[in-house]
């Protein structure tokens, strides 16, 4: 603070004065942190029900059991990844919302979700990359962009009832044909309420000289007879139908809108009519965002939405509080903008950065509900961190306090260093 | 950590008005408009989230497992409060929305009171270890909380506390302290030692001096403590979850058990998220400048 005075010189009357001040805060810090933490370091010697002394079996089983093992190597993961990001998307927006008039706005926008819980924020994300297209949007976005690419099928999931063989280019005919005669192609395996509305009944065509006819339709069975063309079954309209010989396409036709096909000019021999897989196959539905693979990619960049607006917030401050002779004094000798950024900003600011980032540091050793919230049951085991590992061994399925405590003396021991850090920089801001 | 204190309260960057910096001209190259559309892209991903958390909570469970929130923009008929008014009609769900108030509410007012009486000590009484004190204090900001799950469980355990509010809020005051005292301490030693002394010459008491001399000038730290420490326990999952049972869990807690189905639960989920967040947007939107102090001096915890 700009006031701050030497403390030291302004002594109190007595010291005895001290102790009502003192005394609730003592007490509660006593019982509930600190003999907690001695606690937990002889507790970790013992086993799980607290019985009798394991020496440091508790701490050689968590490094050898593999769900702890996989939140290790979460936790190296998420402190690799994470912090450096946002801390430099922190930097790039710092910097360039300098150069807008909406700053303020910008800032608070990105800032907001510091005031929600990780719980809510944990729902948000697990509706934002829900597997469904229908309600995750990034899904909806992945099948939007892959349709435009690649557009979906008309009859996902269709067969054909039988005599066609199922290949990697569609469904074969097992026996050749030839131009007179009429294919009757009944399919199975999709709704009738899918077909398209301009579908038309369907009908079998009459058999046309030098031509090779078909009808491709919905076989529905209820209420007909299989692999005939009842009167109320419909024809299906838009279906790909390729003729084959010697392993080429020679021809290509659509069905019309009662089901119809026909291949006009064969030339004089055997063909094979195939349905291309184009037809069946079944629509793109987007990543498994929430399966094993991505689930800690998927939970780190919620955790850069919630964290970027600190660190841009953070590094504002810091850039404002840089000397403007410093950056002037460069550029009057010749310096270019980017090198006075280089040169002198960023080492200018590098204290602020470093502060910044051990803060996120510590922030990310202790994730626990973002992954409780995010990750579905069935893979939080690959999503594990060593803060939720904590809480499962100890209070979730396994009860198991003594290893519960050799968690949380890691922990403890994992966040130490930034202990003394904290304790370095303001003994240091004291003298 | 003490920079951070200092330096967020030398600049509000987040209320201040935009400075058009030497600094900004490093990137003058990109072209403003550039930097413009990029930023504006950059919010509205940041906002979409939210937004759609806010839309399935105003649809109904059938409009949600069948399709995305974003088809509202064709079929804004859907819209509807019924999910908020059956949230709050059924009865374990609107206590757990009390029972937040019930543990947030006496967790900040004690952490006040009693960080604000133990910096006072730490920075205008002599005595001795009072160095020794501070640095303890500074030591146990970043304390993960796991270390004290088990050990505080077994002594409300033995206390009858455990699965109680009161044991929620003890724990919360506990794990709530260091930052507090830190933070007060750093501005109550900024206060002038003349304003203390003159106290003193009057022959004032300590008491007298920390109530008359040093609490009112530092009331905006004490409202970026309170703003901090309020949405801290309000926002708390992992201490409810350890410490409070069925009648005395906060909205968190509560919410949690739907989780197991999200996709047939998402109207549930999504308004019960929206009803835990109405208070603490509220608070950040109406108090920006002391929260967002709060924040980034707190936001080794």
């Amino acid at each position: 603070m700009r006031l701050r005075t030497n403390v030291d010189a302004a002594p109190g009357r007595s010291p005895r004065q001290a102790i009502p001040f003192l005394l609730p805060a003592l007490v509660v810090l006593a019982a509930l942190v600190l003999y907690p933490l001695v606690y937990s370091l002889i507790r970790s010697f013992f086993d799980a029900r607290g019985d009798e002394f394991v020496g440091l079996s508790n701490y050689v089983d968590t490094f050898t059991d593999p769900r702890t093992l996989t939140a290790f190597r979460n936790n190296v993961i998420w402190v690799v990844v994470a912090p450096a990001a946002v801390t430099g998307l922190g930097l790039i927006f710092a910097v360039l919302t300098e150069r807008i008039r909406w700053a303020t706005a910008f800032r608070l926008v990105l800032f907001m979700p510091m005031a929600i819980s990780l719980f809510a924020s944990g729902i948000i994300f697990r509706l934002v990359y829900e597997e469904d297209p229908n309600q995750g949007i990034v899904n909806a976005a992945a099948v939007g962009v892959h349709d435009v690419f690649s557009p979906a099928s008309q009859y996902p999931g269709a067969r054909p009832r039988e005599g066609y063989a199922a290949t990697e280019a569609g469904f074969t005919a097992a026996r050749p044909s030839r131009a007179g005669e009429v294919i009757t192609l009944p399919l199975i395996g999709f709704s009738p309420q899918d077909v398209p509305a301009q579908a038309l009944p369907a009908s079998v065509p009459s058999a046309g000289d030098g031509e090779l006819r078909g009808v491709v339709w919905l076989d529905v069975s209820v209420g007909g007879k299989a692999g005939s063309v009842d009167p109320t079954e419909r024809g299906l309209p838009g279906v790909a139908v390729e003729a084959v010989r010697e392993g080429k396409v020679v021809a290509r036709t659509t069905t019309g809108d009662d089901g119809r096909f026909t291949f006009p000019d064969l030339a004089r021999g055997e063909v094979v009519v195939r349905l291309p897989s184009s037809n069946f196959t079944l629509p793109f539905r987007g990543l498994t965002w929430l399966g094993p693979s991505l689930i800690t990619p998927v939970i780190i960049s919620s955790w850069i939405w919630i964290m970027t607006g600190f660190a841009i917030t953070f590094i504002a401050a810091g850039l404002s509080a840089i000397p403007r002779d410093a950056l002037e004094a460069a550029r009057v000798d010749g310096a270019t903008e980017w090198q006075v950024f280089r040169r002198v900003t960023i080492p200018l600011l590098s204290p602020v950065l470093l502060v910044v980032f051990v803060t996120l540091v510590i922030n990310v050793l202790k994730i626990f509900e973002l992954v409780f919230v995010i990750a579905p049951g069935s893979v939080q085991e690959e999503a594990n961190v060593l803060a939720l590992q904590m809480w499962q061994v100890s209070f979730g399925t396994g009860g198991d306090q003594g290893a519960g405590s050799a968690l949380a003396v890691i922990l403890f021991l994992l966040v130490a260093p930034a202990m003394l850090f904290n304790i370095r920089r303001f003994r240091r801001e004291r003298s | 950590m003490t920079l951070v204190a200092e330096e967020v309260r030398i600049d509000v960057p987040v209320s201040g008005a935009p400075r058009r910096g030497v600094v900004s001209r490093a990137v003058g190259r990109l072209g403003n408009g550039f930097v413009q559309v990029l930023l504006a892209v950059v919010a509205v991903f940041w906002l979409v989230p939210v937004f759609g958390l806010l839309i399935a909570s105003l649809r109904d469970e059938a409009a949600n497992t069948s399709s995305g929130w974003w088809t509202v923009f064709t079929k804004p008929a859907e819209l509807t409060l019924d999910n908020y008014a059956e949230l709050v009609a059924n009865q374990a769900v609107w206590q757990s929305f009390l029972n937040t108030f019930y543990i947030a509410v006496p967790a900040t007012a004690l952490v006040v009171v009693m960080a604000s009486l133990a910096s006072y000590a730490l920075s205008w009484i002599d005595f001795p270890g009072r160095e020794t004190l501070t640095v303890v204090v500074v030591g146990l900001l970043v304390m993960p909380i796991q270390v004290a799950l088990i050990p505080v469980a077994k002594l409300f355990g033995a206390f009858g506390l455990f699965g109680t509010i009161t044991g929620v809020v003890l724990f919360h005051v506990a794990f709530g302290l260091p930052f507090a005292i830190f933070l007060l301490r750093n501005f109550f030693t900024g206060i002038p030692r003349d304003l203390i002394e003159a106290a003193r010459m009057d022959g004032a008491t300590e008491w007298v001096i920390f109530k008359r001399v040093v609490l009112p000038v530092a009331k905006p730290a004490i409202a970026s403590l309170t703003i901090f420490q309020f949405l801290w326990v309000w926002n708390d999952l992992l201490v409810a979850l350890v410490f409070a049972d069925q009648d005395s869990a906060p909205i968190t807690v509560a919410l949690r058990a739907q989780l197991r189905q999200f996709g047939t639960n998402i109207d549930m989920l999504s308004t019960g998220a929206f009803l835990s967040m109405i208070v603490p947007l509220a608070v950040f939107l109406l108090f920006q400048k002391y929260f967002v102090q709060g924040v980034l001096a707190g936001s080794t915890k």
